[in-house]
């Protein structure tokens, strides 16, 4: 709602701000574009001018190994972090929002603090901490690493759904008698299921994107997907390299977009109902 | 009546555990508080231990405490050229972002376009591509294959290439893309919680719409800009992957120091103190505005 009566100045204040706007989308959307378009390129090189329509960089990308197991490698992690992100986020958010205990302001901001630390202090500080103790890097330092990343996330996500659900609701079945396990079960996560979803999709894409930090946590000879393409970079900018990014892209925005479709539509389903 | 309820409640539920009991507290909190003091509190510690250790050779210290390494990060110009740089290009991004960032916040929130929730979508979008995609996507917009050179090659407006990327208008460039986001989401929360009869009562009593954003819109708005200000400035100063993609050797930041030094090098008592040196900096950015915003804004901003 812009002002009632806009005075001139006013008039190309807001022009200049939808000028602004406009170029500001276009230069978030403009390389990813590129990267897009040039996948499929006929050209043997990863750049400009476009030479003609080709498929065979995604082809080639089917039977590269490297990418292939990366791509597993991410997948597991991914999965990983997201189940045992949840289900600790949700423990932690339902203490933090229905109860009072000394300390909860200290651990609140304790929560969001590896969000606001540099991810190359975290992986050094992992390091260090696995010298000590004299252990090689592993799988379970990784995953261990990305719950570490992902907590804050899903903390806040879950707190901030938590806060609307009346506790009147789950104090109502408490007093009919019914056991905290089950109120929780029937009344409590069925009203959590949209922040449930949110934060399995976030903590996921996030575990799946996570690079800097992977670089130190991840173990000898161990790539995840967004390593791998770093590595692939190292060489040159080839156009499998945006075959690559073409399905990722189509991946990690296509699952959330999919995702909040089906939720949408299942809302109006039971809603119509 | 409340209170009565309550009562009831604590009757049917106790079995010697009161209805919101601090000991089931501590029980639902206590495996994120035993991750974070492991994963988090207790690394910090050590490397700040690991500051005072000798550096023998490659991969291998020594216990014997010492205060080499901080002489050594405190009188050695190399580590002060990159500390500036880090800052430099993270406090550059950070305004550059401010100035660009508010703009399309502002016009979502005022906007009377009907589809609204599709520009805050596309804002959101960019958080799902991987990172590393959308850095290196930046090489074929400013590489010498890139789009502006080749379509300005083509018009004979330039015949070289212009030496675009590895530069630290790259580095720039890429933060830019990569917070762009976080800054406009902070900047339209803010303004979101802006009462906009505010607006209305300072335009009624004879405001011009520049003085009315002046004297309203613009003070209110400032804990979100002041957030993502904080917010873009850390991550821009603790950034690893962009220089690395976009940058050239002379454009390393802090962080590309830190990997080349453990990973490199393998000193990793000088890796531990420059990894305090930079927590503490980013830290002390943090304090500071936490003591005039509090971090709540933070919050606000990164489950937006």
């Amino acid at each position: 709602m812009r002002a009632e009566h806009p005075d001139r100045e006013g008039r190309w204040a807001w022009r200049l701000t939808g000028v602004i706007t406009v170029c500001v989308y276009v230069f978030m959307f403009a390389p990813i574009l590129a990267t897009v378009v040039l996948s499929f390129n006929a050209s043997m090189f990863g750049g400009f001018p476009l030479t003609g329509f080709s498929l065979r960089w995604y082809e080639k990308l089917l039977t590269n190994e490297p990418v292939l197991d990366a791509f597993r490698t991410s997948m597991w992690i991914a999965l990983v972090t997201a189940a045992v992100t949840t289900l600790l986020g949700i423990m932690a958010a339902l203490a933090l929002v229905r109860f009072e205990f000394r300390g909860k302001q200290a651990i609140n901001t304790l929560v969001i603090l590896p969000a606001l630390v540099p991810e190359t202090i975290l992986g050094v500080g992992l390091l260090v901490m696995i010298k000590a103790i004299d252990q090689p890097r592993s799988m379970t330092l990784l995953v261990l690493g990305h719950i570490l990343l992902t907590l804050p996330y899903v903390v806040l996500i879950v707190q901030a759904r938590m806060v609307g659900i009346k506790r009147s609701y789950e104090e109502a079945a408490l007093s009919l008698g019914a056991p905290r396990v089950s109120t929780f079960r029937e009344i409590t996560l069925p009203l959590l299921v949209p922040a449930v979803l949110a934060s399995v999709l976030l903590a996921f894409t996030i575990s799946f994107d996570n690079t800097s930090a992977s670089l130190f946590w991840r173990p000898a000879g161990v790539e995840t997907m967004p390593t791998q393409i770093l590595s692939m970079l190292k060489i040159s900018i080839s156009p499998e390299v945006n075959a690559l990014g073409t399905v990722m892209i189509l991946l990690t925005v296509g699952i959330p977009l999919a995702g909040g479709l089906i939720l949408q539509s299942l809302s109006w389903f039971k809603a119509s109902k | 009546m409340a209170a009565r309820t309550h009562k009831l409640v604590g009757r049917v539920v106790t079995k010697g555990w009161k209805l919101y009991d601090q000991r089931l507290a501590w029980v639902l909190v206590a495996p994120v508080l035993l991750l974070l003091t492991l994963l988090l509190l207790l690394p910090i510690a050590m490397m700040t231990v690991y500051t005072f250790f000798t550096f023998v050779t490659a991969g291998v210290e020594s216990a014997v405490l010492t205060f080499d390494n901080w002489k050594e990060f405190l009188t050695d110009s190399y580590y002060h050229g990159f500390l500036w740089k880090t800052v430099r290009v993270g406090a550059i991004t950070a305004v550059i972002c401010a100035i660009l960032g508010y703009f399309p916040a502002y016009f979502i929130w005022a906007t009377t376009f009907k589809h609204k929730w599709l520009l805050l979508l596309l804002l959101i979008v960019p958080f799902w591509i991987s990172f590393t995609i959308r850095t290196f996507s930046w090489i074929h917009i400013l590489g010498e294959q890139g789009l502006i050179n080749v379509v300005l090659i083509r018009l004979g407006v330039i015949n070289e290439p212009l030496p675009m990327l590895y530069t630290e208008g790259a580095v720039i460039m890429g933060l830019l893309h990569f917070l762009l986001p976080y800054m406009i989401l902070n900047v339209y929360v803010s303004l979101e919680s802006i009462d906009r009869t505010l607006i209305a009562a300072a335009r009624s009593m004879g405001c011009t719409s520049a003085q009315a954003f002046r004297e309203v819109t613009l003070p209110l708005s400032m804990p979100g800009l002041g957030a993502g200000l904080l917010l873009c400035f850390v991550l821009a100063a603790g950034s690893y992957v962009t220089p690395q993609l976009l940058g050239g050797s002379r454009d390393a930041l802090f962080g590309n120091l830190i990997y080349d030094t453990i990973m490199g090098q393998l000193n990793w008592p000088m890796g531990a103190t420059l990894s305090i040196v930079l927590f503490v900096l980013l830290g002390a950015a943090a304090a500071g505005y936490s003591r005039y915003m509090g971090l709540s804004q933070i919050m606000k901003g990164l489950s937006a």
